[in-house]
């Protein structure tokens, strides 16, 4: 026959469409993009200077880095009882409550923002609920700063945090805590020295993904924040968009780009980058 | 025994504030969903919750619209195309590095999966950066082909998934039962895999369709759905746009549905093998 018997093995041929397609709409582009930052108008250093000399866009660089913390935080402190909780119910209480997790999870950014926009704007739910219950006789001004952009930002990333803080606690040997108690630990002291311990992987790489995707958030941001909130990806649009300095928004990106891949390789050296 | 019982009893009043944190905890992350379906029935000139009075006037605002009907049909028709361009790439190259043996796997794997990682406003402004220098800005095409970089890495991940929990000597016995290559694909592997193939096309459909960033640099005058809803949004916040974000709410739970459905279905099939 000639022929081997065995399964296909695939080979290269099969990568060449994707890799292709990737190559030419996508990382041809952003290097060709990324390259401006030294190459606009003609060889200069003058858009890296300039990013380092005007203390508006460190400033810019260190509020997306405190709102990424802030959030990253708090979607711990959200995310880790509710991961708990899915490991403790039945599982048919668990199917329910995975449903009000993955429901926002699955629901597009933009729908969310907007949510967030109705619930807490000057005519919005929160307002007229605390205006009717007498707690409140003007609106507050709860809407454009950086409070609603940490809220909307925490809400959009609690699922995730809950999703890889799950993965890796139903993992955990449920034996091991209870082991605990029967050598006399009480159920504080067997969750604090055996169950925290263990779950901490989950929460490292729950925080990591959580803060990477934050770094680069631009929806909420631009939507619910103010001119005291003013995350790096938002620059970078206005200074394409606006105000057309291709250079200078260049170098921004490249300090984004920078900033994901180095907190992506502390990521990918602790956890397989498929969780994702 | 007592210290055990008094254990448990002092735990109680502790489990109780548990339970009322991780409620409190729910009710933030669905409010914002579940919101806005009431108020997108309001029959208020303006956005009012609770609605004292319901009418279907957004819904038929929505319907009755020609800019948004037409941008949700460019929403359908970039996501559609996305979606098949997307599986298509993407399922071959799950094959290859599944059953694939070659250097350099792991690496074509990592940047197969990078649009995930790198921020959507350098991969915007870069799309818009080439494709504005080939005159394609505006053009559905530029559209998908930038969705499809974005949708791979989801196909890709899905695809591998079921891939890796196939038992390949199902097609050897089928290739040593003298069907060809061909055949054993259709008959034996494609009926085995397909929840996976859907599942990433569903993943790939969502990701187009749902995209914003994207389609603010890329759609020229013809706004897809969600780009018109980013307008409205900065604009002013027109209360059509709760009808709008109720409608994608509800489609995307009926997608969300289906994908279960096709996980468990192969989660069956993973566990028959």
């Amino acid at each position: 026959m000639g022929t081997s018997r065995e399964p296909t093995q695939y080979g290269w041929a099969f990568l060449l469409p994707s890799v292709i397609l990737l190559g030419l709409v996508f990382f041809y582009p952003i290097v060709v993009f990324l390259s401006k930052t030294f190459l606009d108008p003609g060889p200069t250093l003058k858009n890296v200077i300039d990013l380092f000399r005007t203390d508006v866009y460190l400033k810019v660089l260190w509020i997306t880095f405190r709102i990424s913390f802030t959030v990253t935080v708090v979607c711990v402190l959200l995310g880790y009882p509710i991961a708990y909780l899915l490991c403790e119910v039945s599982e048919g209480t668990r199917n329910l409550l995975m449903i009000m997790v993955i429901i926002p999870f699955w629901t597009s950014l933009l729908v969310r923002t907007y949510a967030w926009m109705v619930l807490l704007g000057r005519r919005g739910v929160f307002n007229s609920i605390l205006m009717s219950l007498g707690i409140l006789h003007s609106p507050a001004r709860l809407l454009h700063n950086s409070f609603a952009v940490n809220v909307g930002m925490i809400q959009m990333m609690t699922p995730f945090m809950v999703l890889a803080m799950y993965s890796v606690m139903k993992g955990i040997d449920r034996g091991l805590p209870r082991a605990a108690e029967s050598l006399g630990a009480n159920k504080f002291q067997a969750f604090i020295r055996v169950f925290l311990p263990l779950s901490l992987p989950g929460v490292g790489a729950g925080s990591l993904l959580v803060f990477i995707y934050s770094l680069g958030f631009f929806i909420t941001p631009a939507l619910l924040g103010g001119r005291k909130s003013i995350m790096i990806s938002m620059v970078i649009e206005q200074q394409v968009s606006t105000l057309l300095r291709w250079g200078f928004a260049s170098a921004l990106a490249l300090l984004l780009l920078a900033a994901t891949l180095v907190f992506f390789l502390i990521y990918s050296r602790f956890f397989k980058i498929e969780q994702l | 025994m007592m210290g055990s019982a008094t254990g448990r009893h002092r735990f109680l009043p502790g489990k109780w504030v548990f339970y009322f944190l991780c409620a409190s905890i729910f009710t933030f992350l669905v409010l914002p969903v579940f919101v806005i379906i009431p108020i997108s029935f309001s029959a208020a000139k303006f956005l009012q919750f609770p609605p004292r009075s319901f009418s279907l006037q957004w819904y038929a605002d929505y319907f009755g619209s020609r800019n948004w009907i037409y941008a949700t049909i460019k929403s359908f028709q970039v996501g559609i195309l996305t979606m098949i361009v997307a599986t298509v790439l993407g399922t071959l190259a799950s094959f290859a590095i599944v059953r694939g043996d070659f250097r350099g796997k792991r690496l074509v794997y990592g940047l197969l999966l990078s649009p995930l990682i790198i921020p959507v406003i350098i991969t915007s402004v870069a799309a818009y950066y080439f494709f504005a220098r080939l005159h394609l800005v505006g053009t559905v095409w530029a559209l998908v082909l930038a969705h499809t970089a974005l949708a791979i890495p989801f196909v890709v991940v899905n695809v591998t998934a079921t891939l890796q929990g196939f038992d390949i000597t199902l097609e050897r016995a089928a290739l040593s039962l003298g069907a060809n290559r061909l055949v054993t694909f259709i008959k034996v592997t494609f009926p085995l895999i397909w929840p996976g193939i859907v599942s990433g096309s569903l993943f790939a459909f969502i990701t187009s369709f749902d995209e914003v960033v994207v389609a603010m640099f890329l759609c020229g005058s013809k706004p897809t759905l969600p780009k018109q809803m980013w307008d409205g949004i900065r604009i002013a916040i027109n209360p059509t746009i709760s009808a709008v974000a109720s409608l994608l709410i509800a489609f995307s739970v009926l997608l969300l549905l289906s994908l279960h459905f096709l996980t468990r279905r192969t989660e069956r099939i993973r566990g028959a093998g």
